[in-house]
């Protein structure tokens, strides 16, 4: 029998659970596990539905409006997209080198929206479940359950997210919407005021981050079994570096190491990324899965986000979270880890860098300047990469002589991460699952190995009245047999037949 | 002075029908505006509630928000809402309104001001999209019942029409 879980040999034979995150648009989710009449798992798959119609939403538009209109393909990270975008299009207007504002600008509107991405993460949708344990009371594993037993740390969480949005507000000129970097740079740059009011709170948010690392570490050393093995997927892992081989959210070139740690290719200019990472197309999902050309469908799949990056970067440029880095890097054995929950601990060292590099950009007189933008030779194709908060993404455009643009290819974090969220719930099924009545607690494990990687499954829109999440086992006839529902309030209540 | 009245408005105008709460949230600018109330009012556009929106209601009387729905009463539906947890989720990233009014309670250790949904029927929410011939009209009802709620602020007026709605829908 095939144990890689992804394709049973007999599906006809088997009941199927569905784990039916679904909302009503683009980008739900779907877990679907065949099981055979002992509970063995046969097969496991994570249905995501891609982004479809970015090309249909850009293609036609000027050039010059893409930045921020593309902020509207999600709203978990507009300023992620409006950078991209943005970087793009410099080299559209033949911007080869922002001015010094500018890219600190751009730095710090990306760092502040890592820092929030990383809070909203850890402690909203990370926490419940490793401070209360995967098979807690459902009903408290949220954020309201968080500031009942642990307040502070729930008023931190609130806070450190409010903190990176008044960067993204003042960087960008808006809560939302923003339209701070436009091509060839910013439109504008910071005030005395404006800097003083980030400069009041800023040392109070790099103190708070330092203490979520100490958290998520004190978390991991409770229960270093768990931490260490819970879906653990090794893979090859792929992330923006900077020249010196520093951790770089912003810019740099693109490196990509093997499982054991080894450089599959470093210094590659993100321009080129055609040339070696390849896309699949599966008929089970909507979602391609990346990976890198030389080395084939088979061998080839890799993991970004902040895992990836923390390790294959060789230093962090930020004292405090540098010495995160090296203590992780140390409690690995010096060996890259593939576990999932290490993603925490990882995405909370990338927040403390987060908060010393806006630090240090807030200190930096450059962010008052007023040379803002630049321009050049006109070109007709731009590719724009940069470290969202969930990893690596791509926006590529060309543009026409009537500055249209003609074509557009996104590959989002989420899609970099097709492979290994499929390899890691598989891992869990076998583990977790095999040969065990279904129950919320065991579904929620499943749950929490996607969680790790965050993936960007609700984007943009949410309104009132979702669909639940749905469990249901049915048989070879399509007969539901047993189920479970989670409700549109989030609990969980037994399905009739 | 910081305004009494908080509105949240959540959607994402390239998403169809889920534009619904960020234009009516303007129309309502726009209103308010020209009849020199603007101050009465905080007006915030969101693409989702997130945990951030409960430091939104602190100092506030009155909060009102303002989305899409799908599968929800048409034209709209209008009802008061307490603090309530959001059970875990799969991989969401909002929170509903009770879950922003438990955050406040929560963090700020008192009770939210009293609040409200308008909740709006949507029918289609692809990217790209515009309005949809049924939103455009359910947002018309929506618009009327905007302008009497901003007309009298008053948490027991705002009651009295919740349960006046509710018995409607029964």
């Amino acid at each position: 029998m095939s144990r890689s879980l992804e394709t049973a040999e007999h599906p006809e034979t088997l009941r199927r659970v569905a784990i039916d995150t679904v909302s009503r648009v683009e980008g739900h989710g779907k877990v679907t596990i065949l099981l055979d009449e002992q509970n063995q798992v046969h097969q496991v798959r994570l249905h995501i539905v891609e982004f479809r119609g970015f090309e249909r939403f850009i293609q036609g538009r000027p050039y010059w409006e893409v930045p921020v209109m593309v902020q509207r393909l999600c709203g978990i990270c507009p300023v992620s997209h409006h950078l991209a975008a943005s970087k793009a299009m410099d080299q559209v207007v033949g911007a080869a080198r922002l001015t010094a504002t500018a890219e600190k600008i751009r730095r710090l509107m990306h760092y502040g929206q890592i820092l929030q991405s990383h809070a909203l993460h850890f402690f909203y949708l990370g926490s419940p479940d490793l401070l209360f344990g995967f098979d807690s009371d459902a009903s408290r594993r949220n954020i309201v359950g968080v500031a009942q037993a642990h307040p502070e740390t729930a008023r931190r969480g609130v806070l450190l997210r409010k903190f990176g949005q008044e960067v993204i507000r003042v960087t960008a000129g808006k809560r939302v919407h923003g339209t701070g970097s436009i091509p060839g740079g910013v439109n504008k740059a910071l005030t005395r005021e404006e800097r003083g009011f980030l400069l009041a709170d800023i040392y109070q948010i790099v103190g708070w981050s330092r203490d979520a690392v100490q958290l998520i570490k004190r978390l991991n050393a409770q229960n270093p079994a768990l931490y260490n093995s819970f879906g653990i997927c090794r893979s090859n892992t792929m992330s923006l570096v900077g020249p010196a081989g520093d951790l770089d959210f912003y810019h740099g070139s693109l490196r990509a190491r093997d499982a054991n740690g080894g450089i599959l290719f470093d210094g590659a200019d993100y321009r080129d990324y055609p040339q070696f990472i390849q896309e699949e197309v599966k008929p089970w999902s909507y979602m391609k899965f990346p990976f890198f050309t030389a080395f084939g469908k088979k061998n080839g799949w890799y993991k970004v986000g902040p895992l990836a990056r923390v390790q294959n970067c060789d230093h962090i440029p930020t004292p405090l979270a540098e010495a995160e880095r090296r203590e992780f890097v140390d409690y690995c054995g010096g060996m890259p880890t593939h576990a999932p929950l290490a993603y925490h601990w990882t995405r909370m060292i990338e927040m403390l860098h987060a908060a010393e590099t806006i630090k240090d950009l807030l200190h930096d007189d450059d962010v008052l300047g007023d040379d803002l933008v630049r321009s050049g030779e006109r070109a007709m194709e731009g590719v724009g990469v940069i470290e969202a908060p969930r990893g690596t993404l791509i926006h590529h455009y060309r543009v026409n002589e009537d500055d249209l643009v003609t074509m557009c290819n996104l590959i989002v974090s989420t899609t970099h991460n097709n492979q290994a969220m499929n390899e890691a719930i598989r891992q869990v099924a076998r583990r977790y699952l095999d040969g065990r009545e279904i129950t919320e607690g065991l579904l929620n494990h499943i749950e929490v190995a996607i969680r790790c990687f965050d993936p960007c499954l609700s984007c943009a829109t949410h309104a009132i009245g979702q669909m639940p999440l749905a469990v249901e086992l049915v048989d070879a006839e399509g007969q539901r047999v047993h189920g479970l529902a989670r409700n549109a309030d989030g609990s969980i209540s037994s399905a009739t037949q | 002075m910081q305004p009494g009245v908080v509105v949240l408005a959540a959607g994402n105008r390239s998403r169809g029908d889920d534009a619904i709460g960020p234009l009516l949230l303007e129309r309502l600018a726009a209103r308010l505006a020209a009849e020199g109330r603007g101050g009465e009012f905080e007006l915030i556009d969101d693409y989702q509630l997130q945990v951030e929106h409960a430091l939104d209601l602190k100092g506030r009387r009155l909060a009102l928000f303002i989305d899409a729905g799908w599968r929800t009463p048409a034209p709209l539906a209008f009802y008061a809402v307490a603090a309530a947890p959001d059970a875990a989720r799969g991989s969401t990233h909002e929170l509903s309104p009770q879950a922003v009014l438990a955050v406040y309670r929560k963090i700020e250790g008192a009770e939210p001001p009293p609040a409200f949904v308008l909740c709006v029927r949507g029918e289609r929410f692809e990217l790209g999209e515009g309005l949809s011939g049924p939103a455009e009209a359910h947002m018309e009802a929506a618009w009327r019942h905007l302008t009497l709620l901003c007309g009298k602020p008053d948490a027991a007026l705002w009651c009295a029409m919740a349960n006046n709605s509710e018995r409607g829908a029964a």
